[in-house]
């Protein structure tokens, strides 16, 4: 009840007594004179723990308090309150690679605390649009239906939409295995960030980055499903503060992997529920957009420093509905999407990668004459264009039967089995240059009368297409 | 001076604000954040902050510029891009490096540079609102008309042609209120429209060399257009394309909460892009606001307005003038926040009540005008609003409320995105209201004929929805050789014709003449296609002919080249297709 040790002046942290209230993941203060807005408290409980918090609104006599971690076993009477006067930070250095960090940014290996003179802001400020530098480096991924058709460059956003139950880990395994610059070993360093995913997930991840040397030039933030929900608000921007730092301070070119940004979406959502904040959709806080776009657009590439941040958020869609705001509002933001289809898993294709649905904006900038091949655009779209027309006819045949189908329609059906069969489909260690890729699709679109090829260039069309043998 | 009473996000309350008025411009905390006044209770202000507040606390000094959020208009406006309450994204690079950081002011216009300005008024002469006193070649494309600015009257007392920069006095005006000097730029509030002396009926088309749009869904110079879809279908790009090639004189994008890397693309393609008309770089027309989605939303909100304003200013100056907002949904969210924030009772889906009205006043402000002035100049502002509805569900507030006032719906259809048919404008479901008004321009501008041959080709479209149904049930092979021969003609129109690539050399612009002749070499096609059914060849058949290939390909046939190879065509299709008839037996 006892006013808390107010130490005026700076420097010396203000601690108080003062909470009135305890709501969820909230802690309401009283008698707070002027608490800054995002300002970093340290709660200390009646037995003696401590958890870190954040102010969330900061009123005159009143702070609202959001507490990273659990609000169990805090009381009205003996709960104290510091006020640090600093925003959330973290501490980065060159030791953080191949180190393990709880969502806070804590050692969670049993390795010491990082101790660095650069002391990061957390919450980044937004990159100067003009500063850009617009991302072009093709990324190879060796997987045909990312390469060909939903090309990922330097510097993108390209989420992986996914459901309960697909394969996204292995896919997000696989690209950061194999992503490499063509005709270039430089590989990437990773900064992983698991929001409230299982540990078993987490563990096939440290056990893919082990094996193959990946954890030695890696970066691991880790809140599993058991820790703190709230630390999940947190998590990702710890883990893009790190790649910035890693980026833009030692130039080195890291993929970002974010997993699972539903989880991050719902611990906000608790947060907003209880501040009584006016819903947006489905319960959503309005503003959830904008905090998204906090996170993806950390992604990029900035002229004149040599270090870019490619990211793969992952995200399962509730019930595969790509219209709920999770994935809605991620579409909007992120420069594509990588579509995992369980009707494809269904038939035994891995990866089951729909790209009808899936898209990389950026992909125009990253192909062509002189990043991988001229015929690259054509390909690409013939391939679209022919497997959207063949999965029409494959409906179509369920009615009327293949017979009905007129000769080239038959070639359009044939055409969709195959590329799902052979383009699509791959081993998960299968690792497929830019030019094996193109030239499986040429060899898909093998049937096709030159005429049906519409969206390839004449001059391609002789120069790449193989020749029928007589 | 006042104080921050509370701050939660971008909403911070202020006290002891003597003498504040409503959407007065304000400065927080320490470090001089900008903000606006938005709700006056009693002795307290409601803020909303242009810049993250992380850091701000109760106590802090907030101070009243007493003026309203404005634009500084002048030359130097063209090439640059701004954030969304016109600071110089060029400039805060070169103060604050490659992140933004806060509380940085920057004069919008350089205020160094020397224009060379030629007076037009004579010293002596009374001169009104929107009269040009003199002009400054503000880039080689555009001739910048320095005006009286609005509600300004009296005589020149002096005016002289000369070098001057922006903050240096041109000339005096003496006015019933005593002597102004004059200067090269002038301040509007940029949430107050520009007067007009009256508006005209819309009569031109704005010409964009993207045939879907040119043909069957024109919008009107001085129009308003809206283009929703759901993500992936492509908005950006069509926006990109009416800005790169529309045939109007200046364009400002507004790339209002949306991706960084988009506006770097614009950026980067935009002064290597050379307008078909002039040979010009086209970023020397051309005016960008970039508030990327992670900058602050409050800015967001006001990008919009700070937009449009510069776009009536220069069209005040007698151009025409292209506005694209990418995305008006993105500005309507940022409305969302800020009264969730002052927890005001929402209306539709957390919108606030007033969504429909600050949509409508936004798309009023556009239109083709007789400006302010002695002579009636006349300009134009025509707006495209690109809208991004959830889950591409049309029916939610934005959408509705955007379709209520503006007259050209360009649909989009994520299904024939997916099938990387673009523009995936859907020719079923858009529309453009200014069909009628445009007809006498296409009449006398291109061909008496080229209305019917539209009307035609959409009811073949239409006619082969309708065919596509009862083929889902039967298959192909029941329909009769004629309506087979209908769903050949649509599909042609379909993939040959709707279906323009953004990303070919050629491709990306059709002249509008050059339209009309693919189209009328389409439908030409057709006419003969029908009779030589008629005179029993088979569809198979004339789908086989080598001259389709010729005919899929006439979208990349250069545009000096189009006159004679669109003739060649022509006279082939003829001969070719009574080849066939002959062969079959029919006289």
């Amino acid at each position: 009840m006892a006013q808390g040790k107010a130490a005026p002046g700076s420097g010396v942290p203000i601690e108080y007594r003062t909470v009135e209230r305890v709501a969820g993941p909230l802690l309401f203060l009283r008698d707070v004179a002027n608490a800054a807005y995002g300002e970093i408290v340290e709660i200390q409980l009646p037995d003696g723990e401590r958890r870190q918090g954040q102010v969330l609104d900061s009123r005159k006599g009143l702070a609202i308090v959001q507490v990273f971690g659990p609000t169990m076993g805090m009381n009205i009477e003996a709960t104290s309150v510091k006020f640090t006067g600093e925003v959330a930070r973290l501490a980065v250095s060159d030791e953080m690679l191949g180190r393990v960090f709880n969502g806070l940014g804590e050692p969670r290996d049993g390795g010491p605390k990082i101790v660095s003179e650069t002391r990061l802001e957390i919450v980044g400020n937004a990159m100067n649009p003009y500063s850009r530098e617009e991302p072009s480096e093709f990324i190879q991924t060796g997987i045909s239906s990312i390469d060909v058709n939903n090309t990922l460059v330097r510097g993108q956003k390209l989420p992986i939409f996914s459901g309960a139950g697909l394969p996204h880990n292995q896919i997000a395994a696989q690209i950061v295995r194999q992503a490499k610059l063509r005709n270039s070993d430089e590989s990437f360093a990773i900064v992983f960030a698991a929001m409230g995913i299982t540990s078993e997930e987490a563990n096939y991840f440290l056990r893919e980055f082990e094996s193959t040397g990946a954890l030695e030039r890696a970066v691991v933030f880790l809140n599993l499903s058991s820790d703190p929900s709230m630390e999940r608000v947190v998590t990702p921007r710890m883990a893009l503060t790190t790649a910035e730092f890693l980026a833009y301070e030692r130039d080195m070119h890291i993929l970002v992997v974010l997993t699972d940004m539903t989880n991050y979406c719902e611990a906000l959502r608790e947060i907003a529920s209880a501040r009584e904040e006016v819903p947006g959709r489905r319960g959503y806080p309005g503003y959830m957009y904008t905090d998204l776009a906090t996170i993806y657009e950390r992604a990029g590439k900035i002229k004149g420093r040599k270090g870019s941040i490619t990211q793969l958020p992952i995200l399962t869609m509730p019930a595969d509905d790509v219209t709920h705001p999770i994935p809605d509002l991620t579409g909007y933001i992120t420069e594509g999407q990588i579509y995992v289809s369980r009707e494809l898993q269904r038939r035994g294709v891995y990866p089951p990668i729909d790209v009808l649905p899936s898209l990389s904006r950026l992909m125009n900038q990253g192909i062509g004459k002189g990043r991988t091949r001229e015929d690259h655009r054509g390909v690409a779209d013939q391939l679209f264009a022919a497997y959207a027309t063949g999965k029409d006819q494959r409906a179509l045949s369920a009615i009327v039967g293949e017979e009905a189908l007129s000769a080239v329609d038959r070639i359009y059906l044939k055409i969709a089995d195959q590329f799902e069969s052979e383009f699509v489909n791959q081993r998960p260690d299968e690792d497929r240059t830019i030019d094996q890729s193109l030239d499986l699709g040429w060899k898909i679109l093998g049937e096709l009368p030159d005429s049906e090829l519409k969206r390839i260039k004449p001059e391609f069309i002789q120069k790449y297409r193989p020749k029928k043998a007589a | 001076m006042g104080v921050v009473a509370r701050v939660s996000g971008p909403v911070v309350i202020a006290e002891e604000l003597a003498g504040a008025k409503m959407f007065d411009v304000v400065r927080v905390g320490t470090l001089g954040l900008v903000g606006e006044i938005i709700r006056l209770v009693g002795g307290t202000a409601t803020v909303q902050v242009y810049e993250d507040t992380t850091g701000v606390r109760p106590g802090d000094p907030v101070e009243n510029t007493g003026q309203a959020l404005s634009v500084e208009l002048g030359p130097g406006l063209l090439q640059s891009i701004y954030d969304g309450v016109q600071r110089p994204l060029e400039v805060l690079q070169k103060n604050l490096g490659d992140f933004i950081t806060r509380g940085f002011v920057a004069p919008p216009l350089d205020e160094t540079k020397k224009w060379a300005f030629t007076a037009i008024a004579k010293v002596g002469a009374e001169v009104g609102p929107g009269e040009v006193l003199g002009t400054v070649q503000e880039t080689a494309l555009i001739l910048h008309k320095i005006m009286v600015p609005p509600g300004w009257k009296g005589k020149i007392v002096s005016l002289a042609s000369g070098s001057y920069t922006i903050r240096e006095k041109i000339g005096e005006l003496e006015t019933a209120s005593g002597r102004q000097p004059l200067g090269l730029t002038q301040r509007w509030v940029v949430r107050i429209p520009r007067p007009v002396a009256r508006k005209l009926p819309p009569s031109i088309p704005l010409v964009t060399g993207q045939r879907v749009v040119d043909t069957f869904f024109p919008v009107a110079k001085g129009g308003s257009a809206c283009v929703p879809g759901p993500f992936g279908s492509g908005k950006t790009v069509i926006q990109q394309q009416l800005a790169r090639w529309a045939d109007s004189d200046i364009v400002v994008y507004v790339g209002c909460g949306e991706r960084g890397n988009e506006m770097t693309e614009v950026l980067a393609t935009f002064p290597n892009l050379i307008d078909p008309k002039s040979k010009r770089p086209l970023m020397e027309r051309t005016i960008l606001i970039a508030n990327t989605s992670n900058m602050p939303v409050a800015a967001r909100e006001a990008s919009v307005y700070t937009g449009i304003t510069i776009a009536e200013y220069y069209r005040d100056m007698g151009y025409d003038v292209a506005l694209m907002a990418d995305s008006t949904s993105r500005w309507a969210e940022a409305m969302r926040e800020i009264s969730g924030r002052l927890e005001e009772m929402p209306g539709e889906e957390g919108y606030p009540a007033y969504l429909g009205r600050r949509i409508a006043e936004f798309y009023e402000r556009a239109g083709r005008v007789v400006t302010l002035s002695p002579e009636n100049r006349t300009g134009s502002v025509t707006v495209v609003g690109a809208v991004s509805p959830p889950g591409g569900d049309f029916s939610e507030p934005v959408s509705q409320n955007t379709l209520r006032v503006t007259r050209v719906f360009w649909a989009l259809d994520a299904s024939l995105a997916s099938r990387r048919h673009f523009p995936s404008i859907n020719w079923l479901q858009s529309y453009s209201l200014y069909v009628g008004d445009l007809e006498p321009w296409y009449q006398a501008h291109l061909s008496p004929e080229f209305a019917g041959l539209r009307q035609r080709a959409l009811a073949l479209l239409q006619k082969e929805s309708e065919l596509q149904e009862i083929v889902q049930l039967v298959g192909v092979d029941a329909l009769p050789e004629r309506e087979k021969g209908i769903l050949d003609i649509a599909r042609m129109l379909r993939e040959d014709y709707l279906q323009q690539s953004a990303f070919d050399d050629v491709d990306t612009y059709t002249s509008i003449n050059k339209q009309y002749r693919m189209l009328r070499a389409i439908l030409g096609f057709a006419d003969r296609e029908q009779d030589a059914i008629a005179r029993g060849v088979t569809v198979a058949q004339l789908q086989g002919l080598p001259l389709r290939t010729k005919l899929s390909r006439m979208k990349w046939i250069p545009e000096a080249e189009a006159a004679t190879q669109f003739e060649a065509l022509d006279a082939e299709m003829t001969e070719t297709v009574q080849g066939l008839v002959a062969s079959a037996g029919g006289a």
